[in-house]
């Protein structure tokens, strides 16, 4: 069968002759090729650590995101507060790339989960062929001629190299996901040091490539709708201890206008 | 007829059904040679879907080899047209 299919079966069945061609004796083929597949069993093992290693430190990578958000959020606050409302804006669209960025890590991460348990599930198989295989040798040697044990070994052989290449191709797969996603989460991360600022002043006005970057990437509805929360909020917070500030909020007119007990929505105030 | 399907396993179905097997799997085929995404998720599920429902799980002490390996079920379109274009799924 061509196409999808027939590439993989003949990539897999090169592979495993490849590996049988190493001895002429079929004792010892057997013993080799045994002795390899346990090998490669190790390999496997390792290689599944390494994946279950890489997920813990995307998950440490999203809580350092999450830990951003805050931090991006209060900045914004302080930046407004502080009059600035440019600097707000920009701490803002930090804020929404990193939590856009967030959403996208969770999915993965419980894709990884799913990728984690399937690699677990073929190892185990990988492990049976490879005790049946164990059995069959022995059995092989004992019965059959030289020339015909020759083709049951390849059978069995192939047999247990292609659960080997399946959990190869498992593997591959799920190490791909988590460099790809570590090379997300390490750019977000990158553009969230090069954002943050010690001092709210800091950070200027000139657009470099980042804020470039970030405006392509952030969604500005979101990020104009947190803004004017932050100025709603912020108008009725100052008023509460000096009120004869905040005067000219747009959006947050209504609860600039109305400065203490009826807050239109969110803010739970106890009255 | 054994089939395996990546990442999940082998299946051994009767001759008779291999016919329908292969008419699925042309229809993913040409689906991914045409390039766009439309049903190819579709598809390509009821391509595993045919294997699954008509097929025999082989044990896992079963040493046999497939016949056909199909790529893992959550493949994408992308990895797909890779698979045809020569940079297949198994790495060297």
């Amino acid at each position: 069968m061509a196409g999808l299919t027939g590439r993989m079966s003949t990539v897999v069945k090169a592979k495993v002759s490849k590996l049988l061609d190493r001895a002429e004796d079929p004792a010892e083929t057997l013993d080799y090729s045994y002795q390899k597949q346990v090998e490669q069993l190790q390999n496997v093992k390792k290689g599944i650590a390494d994946v279950v290693t890489a997920k813990k430190r995307l998950q440490m990578q999203e809580s350092s995101l999450q830990q951003s958000v805050v931090k991006l959020d209060t900045q914004a606050r302080q930046a407004l507060s502080a009059g600035q409302e440019d600097l707000a804006k920009t701490a803002l669209e930090r804020k929404n790339v990193a939590q856009t960025e967030l959403q996208g890590l969770d999915t993965q991460v419980s894709e990884l989960e799913d990728q984690q348990q399937k690699l677990t599930d073929s190892e185990q198989k990988l492990r049976a062929k490879i005790e049946a295989f164990r059995t069959k040798k022995e059995v092989i040697k004992a019965q059959y001629s030289a020339a015909e044990a020759q083709v049951r070994i390849s059978e069995a052989a192939t047999g247990v190299g292609e659960q080997m290449a399946d959990v190869g191709l498992a593997m591959q797969r799920a190490v791909d996901k988590t460099e790809n996603m570590k090379a997300r989460a390490d750019a977000v991360s990158e553009l969230e040091a090069a954002g943050t600022f010690e001092d709210v002043g800091q950070l200027g006005s000139g657009e470099d490539d980042i804020d470039r970057q970030l405006k392509q990437l952030s969604s500005t509805p979101a990020v104009e709708s947190d803004l004017a929360k932050m100025k709603a909020e912020l108008a009725q917070g100052d008023a509460a201890p000096a009120p004869q500030i905040a005067p000219a909020t747009p959006e947050g007119g209504e609860a600039a206008a109305a400065p203490e007990a009826q807050q239109p929505s969110g803010n739970g105030s106890q009255g | 007829m054994i089939v395996r399907i990546s990442g999940e396993g082998q299946y051994r179905l009767d001759d008779g059904d291999c016919d329908r097997v292969t008419e699925l799997e042309k229809n993913v085929i040409s689906i991914v040679e045409g390039g766009s995404k439309d049903g190819f998720a579709d598809a390509f599920r009821e391509l595993l879907d045919y294997v699954r429902s008509k097929g025999t799980p082989l044990g896992d002490d079963e040493l046999d080899s497939s016949d056909v390996i199909l790529p893992p079920s959550d493949i994408s379109f992308a990895e797909a047209g890779m698979e045809f274009t020569g940079e297949g799924l198994i790495p060297d």
